[in-house]
């Protein structure tokens, strides 16, 4: 029983401002799991404790005779390591706030086409989508490439903020075929941009603000192309941590046929 | 007494040679004050120009006016020394660009002292001596309304002053063509119902003045007289007393228009309640009369390309350069000048209302909130104005420049001055709430969020303060940040220019830089972020839009000039200016000119829109209305 007039021990989140989940899965139909999720999440408190930053990665490889995971491996590895060189370590060196600090749109879009070069020239023949977000106090910056895709969960609404880079996208956005009918498409997996192209590669970049209750989901295909939008929001909207609402979406995932890989990272936003 | 003194003319009334009495040049007084020669002489005062030697290097003249008494009654004498001290102590606490200023005041051997600007020119009545025909109408109605406004400034005043001694011989023009009044030596603080004993000058002062009464009305009367007389040039004081009814202005010179003789007329009216009631009063009338401004466009205007010619709805002139957007609130039109002037103008006819007018030139904006307009001078001081009347509320000094455009928000003012202070000032009483010193002169005007405020200042730095005046975040750039932030709270971004040639995006709760645009030359215009597209102006003669999530640039658009203003955007049109003195109207989603208008001065002022109208100022003086 709790004591009056006494402090109470609580049970503390990582940190204060984010709970993070994430799970990868092969699912049910393929060999291997050619997805990656990548995380660095920090925690620092204190009165004169920095905001709070975070990195997260969903990367989706193709090509074959397993080059499709050293493509997404190695574009997540090169991202990371370049947003904690231009971004990670001049927060830590509290020198963010000068002018020749890498603005975060800049490092983000060096960050990918680095990958970019990385996967064109070591893994040649392969691709990888990328999904990155570099999330700084309450608000994620996101970088992306192919067709994982980040929502935003909030105040009861799923909000796609990614577009695909896909054929059937593209197809469904010149108005030339419906969504039920891409769902089903043959060629919904081809994609006309992808991390490892080489030149000429547009990065789209996304600005997101995460109020207290949202909930951020970066996914794979194997994730939003087994679950119709409302079942994640179920998933979303009920969950008791991300990290149960990432196992709860692959279960549901698998359930549903499990036929691609699944990869789930879920952060959200807490009241401090 | 009479402290008649004037400017020396060569002939009349003023002993050449030994005066009596006077001070020799040379003398020096308090060890400071090396006289030169005699300005003017009275029955008990002279006025000297003299010379301050605390500036070596410099000549810096000033007016040193000397009051002896020569009665031998202590009573009499200490009379016209407590009338000394009055007009020292009224004049010391008037700022008004109509009205010397007083540096020092002193007493030596038994004579006393009032240290004065020296003000180089002529008073009217020298004037008038020196032309053998009549002064331009337009230019005589000009000084009315000048004097107008130091009158209703002296009334205002808490009590009024009453300067019961308007004539031409008291009223100097200066090298700069801006009349001054001078000799307050019969200033008075009015109290109601007081009598005091007849003190004027006789041909000028009204009937009830030499019964002893003097108000408001009173000056109003001198002034008609004095008008009177430099237009018909008839000397009131060899003319019959008040007979200014039976002598009409037109008889004597059949060019003053009729309604400005009978704006004459009124004033001059036997009875104080059938004149004006204020200066103001008369010099609204006055304001009717000015010939309306026609903009010229000269031989650019066949340069209109776009669909047809813009044609402005309406123009007016200030007297000085127009360097800041203009402020409208409850259809009027407030427009800082370079004059030292606000001036408040119907914002559907351009019809002049009031104008205040400041001790320096105003670089900065007006701010319209809750009924009062607020500007920053360059005389170091943020002023408070009723907005209908034109009537000072309150001021706020402070040890620089005001070029910051006040900002209202959560019942303060917000701004910065060249002392590096930022200011939050309480609305209603103008008491300063903080200050937060800054790293540099704050020249940038603030952009207020939700709980947050955002400035720049000279030293490159871009600030977020919370409410309280603490600093939250500081972002510096490599030169001057001079623009004022933009917060687009859809994004949550702030977006700012810098001297050092780039536009950068901050994120509003942290300040990290999101993303930066480079331009080829210093950023001064304020961005305007409209649909998430931010549009900003730089002195590389360019407008640019931009993503505003990213920064990459949509499209440019390049001006014959530097754009230092900053756009305006309704209904798929932007509005901006540009140093080669054109307006610049331009379709935001392709950046295509839709029309240009020419003015005949770099237009770094910034355009304001409300529903179908855009104002805008010019260096040439003029402010625009233009259809959008």
């Amino acid at each position: 029983m709790p004591v009056a007039g006494t402090t109470q021990p609580v049970n503390r989140p990582a940190s204060r401002h984010l709970r993070v989940g994430h799970m990868s899965a092969v699912g049910l139909v393929r060999p291997h799991n050619e997805d990656v999720l990548l995380v660095i999440e920090s925690v620092f408190e204190g009165d004169q404790a920095l905001e709070t930053v975070g990195l997260f990665i969903v990367a989706d490889g193709m090509g074959g005779h397993q080059a499709g995971e050293v493509a997404s491996a190695l574009a997540a590895r090169t991202v990371a390591r370049c947003l904690v060189q231009d971004v990670y370590i001049s927060y830590l060196q509290q020198a963010a706030h000068q002018a020749d600090q890498l603005p975060l749109t800049e490092a983000l879009l060096k960050a990918v086409e680095t990958a970019n070069q990385a996967v064109h020239g070591e893994v040649p023949g392969s691709g990888t989508t990328l999904t990155c977000a570099l999330v700084i106090n309450t608000r994620a910056y996101l970088a992306h490439v192919g067709d994982s895709r980040a929502y935003l969960y909030y105040n009861q609404e799923l909000k796609q903020i990614t577009r695909d880079h896909s054929y059937v996208d593209k197809l469904v956005e010149l108005g030339q075929i419906t969504l039920e009918a891409a769902a089903v498409h043959p060629q919904r997996n081809v994609l006309y941009r992808a991390v490892g192209q080489g030149d000429q590669l547009e990065i789209d970049i996304h600005l997101v603000d995460l109020p207290a209750g949202s909930r951020l989901l970066l996914c794979s295909d194997g994730l939003w192309g087994m679950l119709p939008d409302s079942v994640i929001q179920a998933v979303l909207a009920s969950a008791s941590s991300p990290q149960d609402a990432c196992q709860a979406l692959i279960v549901a995932a698998n359930e549903a046929g499990g036929r691609d890989n699944i990869t789930a990272l879920v952060i959200e936003h807490i009241t401090p | 007494m009479s402290l008649d003194t004037r400017q020396i003319r060569s002939s009349k009334n003023v002993p050449v040679g030994g005066v009596d009495g006077a001070l020799a040049p040379g003398r020096v007084l308090q060890d400071r004050y090396e006289v030169l020669g005699i300005l003017g002489l009275g029955g008990m005062s002279a006025v000297y120009q003299a010379r301050d030697r605390r500036f070596p290097n410099v000549v810096k003249l000033c007016a040193v006016k000397e009051m002896k008494s020569h009665s031998l009654d202590p009573q009499m004498r200490q009379v016209a020394i407590q009338n000394f001290e009055r007009e020292a102590n009224i004049l010391a606490t008037l700022s008004h660009p109509a009205i010397p200023k007083v540096y020092d005041y002193f007493s030596e051997e038994a004579r006393s002292y009032l240290v004065m600007e020296f003000i180089e020119g002529r008073d009217l009545e020298a004037v008038l001596g020196e032309m053998t025909s009549f002064l331009p109408q337009e230019q005589v109605l000009e000084w009315a309304i000048q004097l107008c406004d130091v009158l209703q400034f002296l009334h205002d005043h808490t009590p009024p002053i009453i300067f019961r001694d308007m004539k031409p011989s008291n009223v100097m023009l200066d090298k700069h063509g801006r009349l001054r009044l001078i000799d307050f030596g019969i200033a008075k603080n009015f109290q109601p119902g007081q009598k005091g004993t007849m003190i004027g000058t006789e041909g000028y002062s009204p009937p009830e003045q030499y019964r002893g009464i003097a108000d408001q009305r009173t000056d109003i009367y001198a002034l008609g007289a004095t008008l009177h007389h430099i237009l018909s040039r008839q000397d009131p004081r060899v003319e019959p007393p008040f007979s200014f009814h039976e002598r009409p202005i037109q008889a004597a010179n059949p060019a003053v228009p009729p309604d400005l003789a009978q704006v004459i007329m009124r004033a001059l009216e036997y009875e104080p309640d059938r004149r004006y009631s204020s200066a103001d009063e008369m010099k609204r009338a006055l304001v009717t009369l000015r010939p309306p401004v026609v903009a010229q466009y000269g031989a650019r205007s066949t340069a209109n390309i776009g669909s047809g010619e813009v044609m402005p709805l309406w123009t007016f002139a200030c007297e000085d350069e127009i360097r800041s957007a203009p402020a409208l609130a409850n259809g009027v039109l407030y427009v800082c000048a370079y004059d030292h002037n606000v001036y408040a103008l119907n914002a559907t006819t351009g019809k002049f209302l009031w104008k205040y007018a400041t001790d320096g030139g105003i670089a900065g904006s007006p701010c319209a909130a809750e009924d009062r307009v607020i500007v920053g001078s360059d005389d170091r001081v943020a002023y408070c104005i009723n907005a209908q009347t034109g009537r000072i509320m309150w001021t706020c000094p402070t040890q620089g420049r005001v070029r910051s455009s006040p900002r209202v928000q959560f019942g303060h003012v917000f701004f910065g001055s060249d002392d590096r202070q930022m200011y939050a000032v309480n609305l209603q009483s103008g008491r300063v709430s903080w200050k937060v010193e800054l790293e540099g002169p704050v020249r940038s005007s603030v952009a207020v969020g939700e709980d947050l405020l955002y400035v720049g200042d000279e030293a490159g730095s871009v600030y977020c303060l919370d409410i309280r005046g603490t600093i939250k975040w500081r972002y510096s750039t490599k030169r001057a940040v001079t623009s004022s932030p933009t917060l687009d709270k859809e994004l949550q971004l702030v977006v700012v220019g810098s001297q050092d040639g780039t536009v950068y995006g901050l994120d509003a709760q942290s300040g990290w830089v999101v993303w930066r645009f480079r331009t080829g030359k210093a950023v001064i215009s304020s961005p305007c972020v409209v649909d998430g597209v931010v549009y900003v102006g730089s002195a590389d003669n360019n407008v640019y839009a931009l993503e505003a999530k990213t920064g990459r640039q949509v499209w440019k658009y390049a001006t014959d000039g530097q754009v230092n203003s900053s756009p305006a955007v309704i209904n798929g049109a932007l509005y901006v200016g540009s140093v080669d003195g054109a307006v610049y109207s331009l379709d935001v989603k392709t950046g295509t000119i839709r029309w240009r208008l020419h003015t005949n001065g770099p237009v770094i002022s910034s355009p304001i829109i409300n529903e179908d109208t855009i104002y805008i100022g010019s260096n040439d003086r003029l402010v625009y209305a233009l259809p959008a």
